[in-house]
């Protein structure tokens, strides 16, 4: 009826239509237009043009031309389908000679769909060493760490205090040279401690992109040692339900962990995710012995919600972190003769029975983080995205302590930050796009003095700028890239110095201005320090014809000193030196050059990728001096600045030996050396070569296994031994605290078995053994080294059902 | 462009809440044990011996002043007591307190020097505190070392080491390796008996 009136409508408007040929004017309308890309305006060939009313179908030609003849007028339904697009559906209403041009988002394969399909999420960079874990990846190490998962990757490897505590190094640089980036979000959570973890939940992300260097610069210009982005799985505009759920038993801390997560979508775009997860482990234990006061506990969870469509969308996502982690109790000591004991002993001083208790020393480490994040296409131009984040981190360390104070935290910290981020990508022509951005950002530090000791890290506000321009051309078989980025960032810090200390370090000479308050033995004072920093990088990447990747990419970067560098004065009880910081401290300069070449054959295929790092005014700790106290002598680590050089490659191969088996091969290695002094660089990952190999039948329920091994050399190359003296001994003794614990040699094995379970449901079960041969062994780059072995045999058995 | 304007009100609450110049509150170390006081009084009258060492800026660059105020005499039975303060805090702490109400989890050990003619003795053992926990006195019998006796015989020069070990071994054999733990004083003091 409303049709009919329609019609009746058009024809009394349009009487010139009506005016020709009354008998045939009911079906000589035409519908013709153009198809194109959204973005570009290209044209798209073979688009498929239905009427669907009228089950009439055409392709656009060559020119992006459509037509369609003999329709009567009326109003219509117009689908339109591409192999490379949305198929959109448009009403029109049709009257003579109309004409339609139709714009589809030709960009979706490109951008989206590929990742579906093959989960080849795209690269962060096109030309740096660049490398990927999967969900499945992640997946299997649910119950351990971030830190723990990215050693999979040749070239990362971990800085540890016990197990629990793993920071990531990529290239031979941890802590503040690596830039870790939660889906979008600049972690902000004091990494410049050893013995801080970034404070992230394994199953909160879907995968883990590791860039090898400074040239995401879109991030920020001072990761010198690289970039973590941790991204959620992508949300597609499909009207769906599924979700996972993930159990685990862990034999060695008798213990496990529960992580679940449901993804609603709606056809309109709009989102709605939860997830959960919890893990608790009790004491963990070597081949011999139990690992007294190792125990954790571990709390995520994270809601999101946002609406997802191809021109605009939006999103908000808040995650919440909370981790208790024991700290072994052989660790804490109060002397430089104890840490020689513990040394000396090779076994720790206190082995208790196992317990799940969790006594100090303890961290306990909450971790809120918000996200606001909108973002526009603009037809044939590009996106604008803009981001609003908010952090706040707080850490309680609890020491053994005397008297009523066990309870009462020896390190209170709260750190808050704020973000905005916006950018804007013009990705409209195909072979050449321009992305630029900016970010402001301001933090806030504050040491709650309730603890009774010392603050560590003094309060402060911290001011941060950035500006970056990015490029990339697409020529044939190459890409280059290129791109420049600003920072400023303004320190406001206010700290009490001991008057002794801040006579000793020379400041009275040239920071005697900034004394706001004298008291009896101590300066306020109120240090405002502005750094400004460049980083730059070039890069090309050549697919050769023979299947073939070479990438080169030359990185610049510039980072500022953090606060632990700058303002770091006291005795750290667990290392047991006096750890001095240094207002003078300038930024450091990076050169960083890396080249990969990939190359894939029938049946098997290898990356190679070597580079070298020059980094001028490198910001180091090493032991200086000596100090007495009362409680004896202690070294002094003090924080300096050098020229290093950092040479190394990474190498991995695959090959496909027959139908069923396969095997993988990794090997790292890297150089560090201090050139301004000609000493070894400290904390340098030792060489490391891991190979594995694998037997598959599909046809088994996906059956899996693999058995790993990894062969860690010893660190030969470390700065000498330090020279202390002993009140116990009455004389000077060598404190081996450089010494590196000899190569070791872990097995381990993995299996996967799959059973549907009807419609969609699929349980996965895997089954997983560290440590198999129950080797005892140290790692050199763990911080617990002079005090106990590391991990003994730990089986891992793990229940998924997705859904 | 709603969006945009709640961007701008965040990035206005932002510079907002960032006015805070309060300056922040000192802190006193409290845990820290800047003097100890070893104070030696001879059985049958003569010149008490005091044993000092003091560290004004605790883990500051200054080291420890160690003073001892004379010689010990022959053959003499000296009772000794230790006393522990932070002086860091005004009015001064006094440690003992601490010490002894976790008497159970500390212990002295005096290690003299191989040809100095003293020997020392515990004097005291945990049941003569009261634990801070219970509030009533230890059962228990380990010797602590706030109170020991010295004993000298004939003339020579040596030293004394005086170490405060906390969480230690209990009990242990008497010798520092044995007995474990942090330590949370560690002096030696240069000493003559004529």
């Amino acid at each position: 009826m409303l049709k009919t009136f329609n019609i009746t409508v058009l024809f009394i408007v349009m009487f010139s239509n009506a005016f020709y040929g009354q008998n045939t004017v009911a079906c000589q309308a035409s519908l013709s237009g153009t198809v194109t890309d959204y973005h570009n305006k290209t044209i798209l060939e073979k688009a498929t043009i239905v009427v669907l009313e009228l089950n009439k179908t055409t392709y656009s030609d060559s020119t992006g031309k459509f037509q369609l003849n003999e329709i009567c007028p009326g109003s219509y339904t117009v689908s339109v389908a591409h192999p490379e697009c949305n198929t959109v559906t448009v009403d029109v209403t049709i009257d003579g000679p109309t004409t339609l041009d139709l714009t589809l988002e030709h960009h979706l394969e490109e951008l989206d769909e590929v990742k579906v399909i093959g989960q080849a999420v795209r690269e962060k960079t096109n030309t740096a060493s660049e490398q990927r874990l999967s969900t499945t990846v992640l997946e299997s190490y649910s119950t351990a760490t971030l830190g723990e998962a990215l050693r999979e990757l040749p070239g990362v490897s971990s800085l540890n205090t016990g197990a629990a505590i793993t920071k990531p190094i990529i290239h031979g640089l941890s802590g503040s040279r690596i830039l870790v980036l939660n889906d979008g979000v600049r972690m902000q959570d004091m990494e410049w401690g050893d013995e801080h973890a970034p404070n992230i939940d394994i199953n909160s992300n879907g995968s883990v992109s590791v860039v090898k260097g400074a040239a995401a610069l879109q991030y920020g210009g001072d990761a010198i040692g690289g970039t973590i982005v941790l991204e959620p799985q992508r949300i597609f505009p499909k009207d769906t339900l599924y979700g996972k759920t993930l159990l685990n038993g862990v034999s060695n801390g008798r213990g496990g962990s529960m992580t679940t997560e449901i993804t609603k979508i709606y056809d309109n775009g709009w989102f709605f995710k939860p997830q959960v997860s919890y893990k608790r482990l009790g004491d963990q234990e070597t081949p011999d012995y139990v690992l007294s006061n190792t125990g954790v506990q571990e709390i995520g969870a994270s809601i999101h919600v946002g609406k997802n469509l191809f021109t605009w969308g939006w999103d908000a996502r808040y995650s919440y972190y909370d981790a208790e982690i024991a700290i072994l109790r052989a660790s804490h000591i109060g002397s430089t003769d104890d840490l020689n004991r513990a040394i000396n002993n090779g076994e720790p001083e206190v082995i208790r029975p196992f317990t799940y208790d969790l006594l100090n020393p303890r961290q306990k480490v909450t971790h809120h983080l918000g996200k606001l994040r909108f973002y526009k296409r603009f037809e044939g131009l590009g996106k604008l995205t803009l981001q609003y984040d908010f952090q706040q981190n707080r850490r309680l360390e609890f020491d053994v302590r005397r008297g009523d104070n066990d309870d009462r935290a020896s390190i209170d910290l709260e750190l808050t930050t704020h973000t905005f981020n916006g950018d804007f990508k013009w990705d409209s022509k195909p072979n050449f796009q321009l992305q630029t951005g900016l970010l402001a950002r301001y933090q806030e530090n504050f040491p709650n003095p309730n603890t009774g000791v010392r603050r560590l890290i003094p309060d402060y506000e911290r001011f941060d700028a950035g500006l970056f321009l990015l490029g990339e051309y697409r020529y044939n078989n190459f890409t280059f890239e290129g791109g420049i980025r600003f920072d400023f960032m303004r320190i406001d810090a206010q700290k009490f110095y001991r008057i002794t200390r801040w006579e000793n370090e020379g400041y009275d000479e040239e920071f005697s201005d900034l004394i706001i308050d004298a008291q009896d033995s101590q300066f306020l004072v109120n240090p405002v320090f502005d750094y400004h920093t460049f980083s730059g990088t070039v890069g090309a990447r050549w697919e050769t014809l023979n299947s073939g990747t070479l990438k080169a990419n030359y990185a610049l970067a510039q980072r500022a000193p953090n606060p632990s560098e700058l303002f770091s004065d006291g005795l750290h009880h667990s290392a047991a030196r006096i750890e001095l910081g240094d207002l003078r401290i300038d930024k450091e300069t990076s050169h960083k050059i890396s080249v990969s070449y990939q190359r894939n054959f029938r049946s098997w295929g290898f990356t190679i990728e070597p580079y070298a790092n020059f980094v001028q005014d490198f910001i180091l700790i090493e032991p200086t001096d000596v100090e007495f106290t009362i409680r004896g002598s202690f070294p002094v680590w003090e924080y300096r600045q050098t020229d290093v050089r950092l040479l190394g490659f990474d190498l991995s191969v695959y090959t496909d030996w027959a139908k069923n088996w396969s095997t993988n091969h990794t090997f790292s290695f890297i150089k560090g050396r201090d050139i301004s002094l000609e000493i070894p660089l400290i904390n340098v990952p030792p060489v490391s070569f891991n190979n594995s190999v694998t037997f598959n039948k599909p046809e088994w329920n996906d059956f899996e296994v693999s058995l790993e091994s990894q062969y860690v050399f010893r660190q030969n190359e470390t700065p000498d031994d330090i020279e202390v003296f002993s009140p116990q001994d009455q004389a000077d003794i060598v404190l081996q605290v450089n010494t590196a614990p000899p190569a070791y040699h872990l097995m381990g094995l993995r299996s996967k078995l799959e059973f549907p379970l009807g419609n969609k449901t699929i349980l996965t079960t895997s089954l997983r053994v560290n440590n198999l041969l129950n080797t005892s062994y140290r790692d050199y780059l763990n911080r617990l080294r002079y005090f106990a072995d590391d991990l003994g045999r730990n089986f891992i058995l793990q229940l998924k059902l997705s859904y | 462009m709603k969006y945009l304007s709640i961007f701008a009100v965040l990035g206005l609450l932002l510079v907002s809440c960032s006015d805070d110049d309060d300056a922040p509150d000192s802190i006193n170390e409290e845990e820290t044990i800047t003097t100890m006081t070893v104070t030696l009084v001879p059985g049958g009258g003569g010149n008490t011996v005091t044993l000092v060492t003091r560290d004004d800026d605790g883990d500051g660059p200054n080291a420890p002043v160690v003073t001892v105020s004379g010689s010990l005499a022959e053959n003499t039975i000296y009772a000794g007591t230790v006393v522990l303060l932070n002086e860091m805090e005004n009015p001064a702490e006094l440690v003992n307190e601490e010490i002894e109400g976790e008497a159970d989890e500390h212990q002295f050990f005096f290690v003299t020097s191989a040809g100095f003619n003293a020997n020392i003795a515990y004097a005291d053992d945990e049941s003569d505190y009261v634990s801070a926990e219970t509030n009533e006195n230890f059962t228990s019998t380990n010797p602590v070392g706030i109170d020991f006796t010295l004993t000298t015989s004939d003339a020579s020069t040596g030293t004394l080491t005086v170490t405060l070990r906390h969480e230690p071994k209990k009990p242990n054999d008497g010798t520092l390796n044995d007995a474990g733990g942090e330590t949370d004083i560690a002096e030696t003091f240069d000493l003559v008996i004529e």
